[in-house]
């Protein structure tokens, strides 16, 4: 593909805590839509945003049940943007820290992620045009 | 001369070392470098009129483009009329332009 790009993002953020999840897989998506190479190295908390165990709950509060409340769930988003980039020529190369994992048992992950470490960051931002780091608070 | 992308996503009623990232930009920019200012998520309410939106004002006085993010804008009901002079909202694509271009990017 004429113009193909290959980006790597770095991400740290637990799901479900804070907006800098939703900008980067925001990103991560307008990237995946042009058919980039994309890569995501999940850091600490981030290895989170694929744990397969991931449910949608009521809201009693809400008087909401499951499906009224409709809770968006990362893994799909995960899952969403891995599809979008090959439905368009590219693809996403999630890796998942291994350490950060089994320190967090988030050992099952959505199809697509990989286990690696922060050699793999290193590769994915010496083989890429550009690198992003999204580092927590 | 290098090209660099900022991205500001915190505020500075909340967050006071917003002023040294808003100081790199300027640092960089002086120093001849092309500085683009990206705010998003709650980086964008200084861009309103208000209390901290001075500095933001001086910067692209100076020769740094500012540009927020419009996702976010809406998000938090500014519209693109209430933005200071010399802001311009943009949409989040103009971010993985400019990292495709090999802008130098950092994110606050």
């Amino acid at each position: 593909m004429k113009g193909k790009k290959t980006l790597t993002f770095l991400l740290m953020d637990a799901p479900f805590e804070n907006a800098r999840t939703t900008t980067a897989l925001r990103l991560i998506d307008i990237a995946a839509r042009r058919g980039y190479d994309i890569n995501v190295f999940a850091y600490e908390g981030a290895v989170y945003l694929p744990f397969a165990a991931q449910k949608q709950h009521a809201n009693a509060v809400h008087g909401h049940d499951v499906v009224q409340e409709d809770h968006p769930l990362p893994r799909e988003w995960v899952e969403a943007v891995v599809q979008e980039a090959a439905k368009n020529g590219g693809r996403v190369d999630w890796v998942n820290c291994g350490l950060c994992v089994d320190e967090r048992g988030a050992t099952d992950a959505v199809a697509g992620v990989r286990r690696g470490s922060p050699a793999d960051f290193w590769k994915m931002a010496t083989s890429s045009d550009n690198t992003l780091v999204i580092a927590t608070k | 001369m290098a090209d660099y992308l900022m991205i500001e996503s915190r505020d500075p009623f909340d967050s006071s070392d917003v002023a040294n990232f808003l100081a790199l930009a300027e640092g960089l920019s002086k120093a001849g470098n092309a500085v683009t200012l990206f705010l998003v998520q709650n980086g964008v309410l200084p861009a309103r009129h208000g209390a901290r939106s001075a500095p933001l004002a001086v910067l692209a006085a100076n020769g740094v483009e500012v540009l927020a993010d419009s996702f976010s804008l809406s998000e938090r009901g500014i519209s693109a009329n209430r933005l200071i002079p010399g802001i311009k909202a943009a949409p989040l694509d103009l971010v993985v332009d400019r990292l495709a271009a090999g802008c130098r990017a950092l994110w606050h």
